[in-house]
């Protein structure tokens, strides 16, 4: 059975007066059918750009400079942005984008806006379109009445359920989430990720999900996918990355950064900082900031080796 | 241990117009006691709207009292006019670190003269301002400082920026600092360093810190106590370490199980979350503020306000109910 999404050797470049940055540099991965997969980083990892490269939403000075995202087995990146927009957008593969909660419209209804889609789209009239909006907002927890709400009138928790009930209301296979709680409260937060792993087996979703937090990634994802400098650094099941040991030194250095609440420990930091993407240094990306780099680590950049089950790291430490 | 600063029963009310004619009372702090000890760091932990940051700004006269008395090593400067604040000493012992390292540093400036501000505007002299950048930039390991001082906000990472940030809040030698949420903007993986640096210079200079956050994590690394608010009271303060391990308010347990940690065991796990949002602080609900979120509030938390009481060692809440949550009679979570 083909995969729901597949990505091949993706690289997405910004356009800007200090020339290209490289924010998504041969990048490739699967997600399964009904998986969750958990793509973690820090700010200027491409973590995002990741996700709007997916659904053919760049920004304008953002160019695909190669590579190939198969969705339900078929190439989507050839094809025309209309085509794409009409075959794919919303009814096969929707976001949740970053900071969504905030750009809902202010002068319309949040159900006229749930509902838009359906309409623009022709695919319902005008009462059948308000009856699943009202369907699909009561399925995130709202009340039905909450159609004739103003996003004023909502809390940023109440917001960020019609942001999803947005992304969802042309019923898509496959669901990416960018930092869905970023700007909550934690006990929000909590709320929103119980939705979210409801709407996933109800909906027998496949997720994205897109964060800077490991402890959250781990709180939904089957797999994590670390991202570091627009690359992987280390790919593989939560079990394996998380329950037992990271294999990639940044991963295990973002997770000792974490401060947990029940256990003993006082976090680590990671000294250095991010990449300039426009002139990434040679060799491995990370190499900077890694306690273990040695001279190969300098000038050669390491593949994204196996070690074992599926699970990718991109290091030198695993060998030549 | 002597107290830098103490709160006694602050209230702090604000007016805010509502309909045509009439007006409202918010009360962003309703009776709040608190004091923070030389050498200590209290953490002051709740959800946005929970008057935390007013506590802050509070607390170094930033805002002034509604009711109520701030102690400053017992000089109760709730009422103290501003020149008086200047004159004796109390604004320069007094010291704020915001959130946001993006916006709080004026882009034109360099290093060496945002941090040599508040030195000119308190009228040092060339000489002394030029030493004091130049041990505060040390201090906080932007380093060496000869490099730093011309440097401009944009060459910086956020976690360098909030550096220079505690740099200008300590040359003018502080005895009490507020932290208002220092990491919140800053990647994780430079997090623990600024909380480290914070810590560290504490001890070094033996000041009392006030760190304000949602992250009830991180409280737990850098505070000896921690004061857990919703809407405006205290709902439960204490040692860190009791309030962690033995939490007794509702509201406290409930927050500490919203926390995600990385642990696969989790995964598809429903949280047991607090139901709803925090009601409005413009009609707060009567009696206890939480028995409307409150999974286990009863008839008599609806009509009386409960105070905050001493149930384990150096450990106090403000539930009808702390007694039976210790005991296990009745559980929360």
């Amino acid at each position: 059975m083909s995969m729901a999404l597949s990505v091949e050797g993706l690289k997405v470049y910004y356009n800007t007066e200090k020339g290209a940055v490289r924010a998504v540099d041969d990048v490739s991965f699967d997600l399964a059918r009904g998986e969750s997969l958990a793509v973690v980083g820090e700010s200027g990892s491409g973590k995002s750009t990741l996700g709007l490269s997916l659904i053919r939403a760049l920004p304008k000075n953002a160019t695909v400079v190669s590579g190939r995202v198969f969705i339900d087995g078929e190439e989507t990146l050839s094809l025309s942005l209309q085509d794409f927009r009409r075959r794919y957008s919303w009814k096969v593969i929707s976001m949740v984008f970053q900071g969504a909660m905030n750009s809902l419209n202010p002068v319309l209804k949040v159900g006229d806006q749930v509902a838009e889609p359906l309409i623009y789209s022709g695919s319902a009239d005008k009462d059948e379109a308000r009856r699943r909006a009202m369907d699909i907002i009561e399925m995130v927890g709202l009340p039905r009445e909450f159609y004739h709400r103003y996003p004023h009138e909502l809390s940023g928790g109440m917001r960020q359920r019609v942001a999803i009930a947005m992304s969802l209301v042309m019923n898509p296979k496959i669901l990416i989430l960018d930092e869905p709680t970023s700007a909550l409260d934690v006990t929000i937060q909590a709320q929103i990720m119980n939705l979210v792993k409801d709407l996933m087996e109800r909906l027998g979703l496949s997720v994205i999900f897109i964060t800077h937090d490991l402890a959250l990634a781990s709180d939904i994802a089957d797999r994590i996918m670390v991202m570091y400098g627009g690359q992987i650094m280390e790919l593989g099941s939560i079990e394996r990355v998380i329950g037992e040991a990271p294999k990639h030194p940044y991963t295990e250095k973002l997770l000792a950064s974490i401060p947990r609440l029940r256990s003993e420990g006082i976090p680590e930091f990671i000294p250095g900082r991010p990449p300039d993407l426009s002139s990434p240094p040679p060799g491995c990306r990370f190499h900077p900031r890694c306690p273990y780099a040695f001279d190969k680590c300098k000038s050669e950049e390491p593949p994204l080796f196996n070690v074992g089950g599926g699970h990718l790291s991109k290091c030198w430490l695993h060998g030549e | 241990m002597r107290e830098v600063i103490r709160l006694e029963s602050v209230k702090k009310y604000y007016e805010v117009r509502s309909g045509l004619l009439g007006s409202k009372t918010l009360k962003a702090l309703d009776g709040v006691t608190l004091s923070v000890g030389m050498r200590e760091t209290v953490s002051v932990v709740g959800e946005s709207g929970c008057g935390k940051s007013t506590l802050g700004r509070v607390s170094i006269r930033l805002l002034d009292v509604t009711s109520g008395r701030v102690l400053f090593k017992g000089v109760d400067i709730s009422k103290m006019k501003e020149e008086e604040l200047r004159e004796q000493s109390f604004r320069k012992k007094m010291q704020i670190i915001f959130q946001d390292p993006y916006s709080s540093l004026n882009p034109f400036m360099r290093l060496g003269e945002i941090v040599a501000e508040p030195l000119e505007i308190h009228g040092y002299g060339k000489e002394e301002i030029r030493e004091s950048v130049s041990r505060a930039l040390e201090d906080v390991k932007l380093v060496p400082p000869e490099e730093f001082v011309n440097r401009y906000p944009h060459e910086l990472s956020g976690g360098q920026r909030q550096r220079v940030n505690i740099a200008r809040a300590l040359v003018l030698g502080p005895e009490y600092i507020v932290a208002d949420e220092p990491v919140s903007m800053i990647d994780a993986s430079s997090r623990a360093e600024i909380l480290l640096l914070l810590k560290s210079i504490r001890d070094q200079r033996g000041m009392g810190v006030l760190y304000i956050t949602h992250d009830i994590a991180t409280a737990r690394y850098v505070s000896e106590r921690i004061a857990v608010m919703y809407l405006g009271e205290i709902a439960e303060t204490g040692l860190t370490t009791s309030v962690l391990k033995t939490p007794i308010h509702p509201y406290t347990i409930l927050l500490l199980n919203s926390v995600p940690e990385p642990d696969p065991n989790n995964r598809r796990r429903r949280r047991l979350v607090i139901k709803g949002e925090p009601p409005s602080p413009l009609n707060p609900p009567s009696g206890c503020k939480f028995h409307t979120r409150c999974p286990i509030a009863m008839e008599r938390c609806r009509a009386e306000r409960p105070v905050l009481r001493e149930y384990l060692p150096g450990h106090f809440a403000a539930c009808h109910r702390a007694e039976e949550i210790i005991s296990g009679a009745v559980s929360v979570a």
